[in-house]
């Protein structure tokens, strides 16, 4: 935690070497509020923390995603196919064998085991798929540099422009967010 | 299930509100956060507690007990034998089962639905959940009587060259099982991250606070990472929502597709469903009514929850009931002399005390809950919760053994009596479900702090709903 960070401010030369201004508030709607203007002002690279989750926040930031989706839908079929496979492999080609005269190939003895088979993978997808989209785990990340983002996890709101988009200028960036509704404290986050 | 705050519709709509509150009291942000971190964190654990898990932690030495015989001396020990070779093991393995199901109803099925009072008992039951297919697994693999070769009942390459028939419900049971399992932490895991962070940033100590960084994921609240937490627990709730109803059905298989009087039925998928169900409730009531005493928190589980497990209670009590009654009629109609004469058998057959207790227990003290002062008191429900779970129990009972011990020719009628060991694998099994849970209460936030945040109404905003 390198608290002192929040306060030197770096060379126009070197943004790199801050991660980007995050400014606090109190409630949601002052969030949401402050995340549209700043979309709305043109500003890409930012993302807002929440102690609960907020509908619309990501339509607010201007950001959208679906592959978790698709990452369970894909799941999910390899599952199936998977499931039915080791069904038709043990059952006709590994170990045929005659049970109360029925078929070899009685597919609808073959349902249960890949319905949960299915519902297995999907399940390990959407599990898999939703931390490592997120990047999790991720041990160090900027944004605690902040001391007061502690709190992100009880009760405040923050967004954070960071220095990777290209409309970035720290000072400009800092009048913009002080000006918000409600804000609390505008501060810059060391990388 | 989140906070919906962007576009306030133009013209206001007017929403009943339920008479009682999901929450009882004030309620912020920051005091839900403090309260039940509080819990694991700082807060004194009450004396309860302690006397609870005392118990339980030496209830479950019966456990390793009986079971370490098990081990030792082999199946034996039980009092299963011919013509009964179902019995105990069994019974309490449906039984534990069935106590699982209510945690994924209630996280799964009640967040399809979106009801807004399951957030504060959802983690308690999802625990619930998982502990009770931990006992629950315990029986078959015990009962295999080798139980360190129990991996032969997966399907893998092995050099005997054999390999698990897939047309018999007992394999699909494995997979129902062990995919429930799996999938129930997965989602209580899942449930548990960002409450995780929470715990994280409330520690003081630097050891815990390592420990839930570590397990936190390093999870930061990020508006993106939310975006896909919520997609993932959606569609988490929409996959277990058809599992939970495929597991008990295929418990059920295990018997209805056997020829045996009093398992041949159609009815059992359904029936054993709503029983599982029925039984879990009563479980949840069980431990949630003396737990939110002990600690306090009837601002979070308030009469509202209470009285909507009472009503769930209800509901899938009758079901059970009606399953009860069509086994009676199809056993007339069938026309079947097997079929009647295990109906009479019930009736007044050597076991007759069971199926007569088994009315009382899941038919009878229900009808109390039909006085909604009576599915507002905690003791009354806690009582009818008592009946509910012995009910249930002796209702594995009289479909197990007592279908079993006279089939088709009376030279092979036989009885069946469990021992000492028996009573002890099962007793031994409260002991450790009773302990896990006091565990998970101590160490893991009970609830999920996130969710119920999501149930706090702005005091300035009327765009909440």
């Amino acid at each position: 935690m390198s608290a002192h960070a929040s306060t030197s401010a770096p060379a126009p030369d070197k943004v790199h070497a801050m991660f980007g201004v995050m400014a606090e508030f109190d409630t949601a709607e002052d969030l949401l509020a402050a995340c549209r203007n700043a979309r709305d002002a043109g500003y890409k690279k930012m993302d807002a923390y929440t102690p609960l989750p907020i509908h619309g926040l990501t339509e607010a930031l201007g950001w959208e995603d679906n592959s978790v989706q698709k990452v369970v839908l894909a799941g999910g079929l390899m599952g199936c196919l998977a499931g039915f496979s080791l069904m038709y492999y043990i059952t006709m080609i590994s170990y045929p064998m005659n049970v109360g005269g029925k078929p070899n190939f009685s597919w609808p003895a073959f349902v249960p085991p890949t319905f949960e088979t299915t519902v297995l993978f999907a399940a390990f997808a959407a599990v898999l798929g939703m931390i490592i989209l997120n990047g999790l785990p991720m041990p160090y990340h900027p944004v605690w540099n902040n001391p007061r983002f502690q709190m992100a996890t009880t009760d405040r709101f923050f967004l954070c422009v960071e220095s990777a988009d290209s409309k970035f200028d720290a000072e400009a960036l800092k009048k913009f967010l002080k000006a918000q509704h409600n804000v609390k404290e505008v501060v810059e986050v060391a990388n | 299930m989140a906070t919906e705050l962007q576009n306030p519709s133009p013209a206001p709509v007017v929403r009943l509100e339920h008479p009682d509150p999901v929450l009882e009291g004030h309620h912020t942000n920051t005091n839900v956060t403090d309260r039940i971190s509080g819990i694991v964190l700082t807060e004194k654990t009450p004396r309860q507690w302690f006397m609870v898990f005392g118990v339980a932690f030496i209830v479950m030495q019966l456990l390793l007990f009986s079971l370490g015989n098990l081990v030792v001396r082999g199946i034996g020990l039980w009092g299963v034998n011919q013509p009964v070779g179902w019995g105990f093991d069994i019974i309490n393995f449906v039984w534990w089962i069935g106590i699982g199901h209510a945690g994924t109803l209630i996280s799964a099925i009640l967040l399809l639905m979106r009801q807004d009072w399951r957030m504060s008992i959802a983690r308690f039951a999802e625990a619930m959940t998982i502990f009770a297919v931990m006992c629950a697994g315990l029986y078959p693999v015990f009962h295999t009587g080798r139980p360190w070769l129990a991996y032969w009942l997966l399907p893998y390459p092995n050099t005997m060259a054999i390999w698990p028939q897939p047309r018999s419900p007992l394999v699909w049971d494995v997979f129902a099982v062990s995919t429930y399992m799996t999938v129930s932490i997965l989602f209580w895991y899942v449930g548990l991250i960002p409450d995780l962070a929470t715990m994280r940033d409330k520690a003081k100590s630097m050891f815990v606070k390592k420990l839930f960084a570590f397990i936190s994921l390093g999870w930061r609240g990020s508006a993106k990472h939310w975006h896909r937490y919520e997609i993932a627990s959606l569609l988490l709730a929409g996959l277990s929502t058809p599992l939970v109803v495929s597991v008990h059905s295929v418990v059920s298989f295990d018997f209805a597709t056997g020829i045996v009087p009093g398992w041949h039925t159609t009815v059992f998928p359904p029936y054993f469903v709503a029983g599982a169900v029925y039984a879990g409730f009563a479980m949840v009531l069980t431990l949630a009514i003396p737990v939110r005493k002990w600690y306090g928190l009837e601002g979070y589980i308030t009469t509202r929850h209470l009285e909507n497990m009472a009503k769930v209670m209800m509901a899938t009590g009758f079901i059970v009931c009606y399953g009860y009654c069509l086994e009676i009629f199809m056993s007339w109609y069938s026309a079947n002399q097997y079929e009647w004469s295990m109906f009479m058998n019930r009736l007044t057959g050597p076991y007759w005390p069971f199926y007569w207790m088994l009315w009382v227990c899941n038919g009878l003290s229900i009808q109390v809950l039909w006085s909604k002062k009576m599915r507002r008191t905690p003791l009354v429900l806690f009582i009818v919760s008592q009946f509910v779970s012995v009910g249930m129990w002796l209702e594995r009972f009289v479909i197990i053994p007592m279908s079993l011990h006279r089939d088709f020719m009376p030279s092979a009628w036989g009885m069946y009596y469990p021992t000492a060991f028996d009573w002890g694998a099962f007793v031994g099994t409260l002991g450790f479900f009773t302990a896990m849970m006091f565990l998970f209460i101590r160490a893991l936030p009970m609830m999920a702090i996130f969710e119920i945040k999501t149930l706090i109404k702005p005091a300035h905003s009327g765009a909440k709903h």
